[in-house]
Parts: structure tokens; C-alpha cells; sequence
């Protein structure tokens, strides 16, 4: 199971709607137990309605700023501007981490739909996600 | 020169478990020569077969991507930290 805040929800979703008409994107700072701590926007380095890649610079703080705080790097963003919230091929090709929690945000319909997988070995696994009130997000031992 | 690579999570289990490791060379390329030439295993998800940096791995010196720094050319100097963190990337096609 995922967890986040309602405000760290909100700002998944205003990534991606900022990022219009290309798709949106990032990162998830938080505890092995699925707990987010932090949402890390990234720009979309691909520049793409159909694609989204990580900013380097962005993927190197993320990891930083984990060991920093005692966290992980837990997972990934993105969104879909006109396809539902389901990895694609191209995520689960590119999903090499069985760990990590892919958060996939559709904007094809409103109100737009957020869902969290997982992905081993090319099996896609859906997860609740539980939204918790704001103020509540795990803070760094 | 001397260097210490910081291994990521995924390269680990095929890398000996290590999450760094010291590794000798002048250049990036080097570094990654010497280190897949124990660990040949992982050289595809590293290099491609023209030495070229893979497409999906993000390398660092210290804080700085190479990709900026000239590939596979960027200097070593004694002491730097190499950072390998494969790409994070996707999409609906």
C-alpha cells in the first residue's frame, strides 16, 4: 500500500496538470513501508505528451536528500494525458525496480485519477493507495 | 587515480552485493572498463557495444553529470565520487 497526504495527492496531480500538454513527472521520497515523505517534481526531460524522462539533476538530489534524512527514493510519478492510469509497455519495459511504487496519474477524464502498481519482472501488481488528512506525512527519524 | 562508485540498488545483486566499491582509472570510461571487466554481467545495462555511455544510465562525478563533462571522457581525479543511477523513464506509448 501507498501512503499519502491529501496536500502531497494534490500536488502529484498539479505536477501533471502544470505540465500540459506534455506529461508530468516525479519523484517519491518516503519510508520502505510505502510511506511518502516528500514529493519531488521533476521536469520532463523527454518534452513529450507520449514520453517522460526524469531530470538527471533531479534523480541525483532525490537519492541525496534520502540518505540525508534517513529515506528512500520509493518510487515515480507520471501521468497520462489521454490514456488511462495503467502503466504502459514502454513503463513496464522501463520499471526495473520491484521495490518502487509507480504512481500513474490520468488526466484523460475529470476528475483525473491517480493508481499505484508495482512491477516485477513485467507482472503488473495494483496497490491501494490511502490518502491520510494533511499534516500527517512521515517525518525523517 | 582512484575512485569510489556508489552502486545502485538494482546493479547490486549482480555486483556482489557491494553498495560502493574503489575502482582505478583517469576518465569515466576507464572506471566503467575496469569495473565491468570484474562485473561483465552488468556491462550491457552500463556501456553500449561502441563504449558509449548506455542511454538509460545517468553517471555522476561527485555532483555533476557527465553528460556535461564529456561522456565517457569526463576526467577522474583521485578521490571523486562516481554516482550510477539508471535512468527513471516511461510513458503511455
Amino acid at each position: 500500500m501507498l501512503t499519502l497526504t491529501s496536500v502531497q495527492r494534490d500536488n502529484i496531480v498539479a505536477t501533471c496538470i502544470r505540465a500540459l500538454p506534455n506529461e508530468g513527472c516525479g519523484l517519491l521520497l518516503g519510508t520502505l513501508e510505502g510511506m511518502v515523505s516528500e514529493v519531488l517534481p521533476s521536469p520532463n526531460v523527454a518534452e513529450s505528451a507520449k514520453l517522460y524522462e526524469i531530470d538527471s539533476r533531479v534523480l541525483l538530489r532525490a537519492y541525496r536528500r534520502s540518505e540525508e534524512m534517513g529515506l528512500s527514493v520509493i518510487g515515480v510519478f507520471h501521468s497520462h494525458t489521454h490514456s488511462e492510469a495503467y502503466p504502459s509497455p514502454t513503463d513496464v519495459a522501463q520499471a526495473p525496480d520491484p521495490t518502487w511504487h509507480y504512481v500513474l496519474v490520468s488526466l484523460r477524464d475529470v476528475p483525473s485519477v491517480i493508481r499505484s502498481f508495482h512491477v516485477t519482472e513485467g507482472v503488473v501488481d495494483e496497490e491501494q493507495i490511502s490518502i491520510q488528512p494533511a499534516g500527517t506525512e512521515n517525518r525523517a527519524p | 587515480m582512484t575512485a569510489l562508485v556508489r552502486i545502485p540498488t538494482v546493479l547490486r545483486p549482480a555486483m556482489g552485493g557491494d553498495t560502493s566499491v574503489t575502482v582505478e582509472g583517469s576518465t569515466v570510461g576507464e572506471v566503467l572498463d575496469h569495473l565491468t571487466a570484474d562485473h561483465p554481467d552488468v556491462k550491457g545495462q552500463l556501456l553500449n557495444s561502441d563504449g558509449t555511455l548506455h542511454r538509460f544510465l545517468n553517471v555522476y562525478v561527485n555532483d555533476d553529470d557527465v553528460r556535461y563533462l564529456g561522456g565517457v571522457d569526463a576526467p577522474v581525479t583521485n578521490g571523486d565520487e562516481i554516482t550510477l543511477l539508471p535512468a527513471v523513464a516511461g510513458g503511455s506509448l
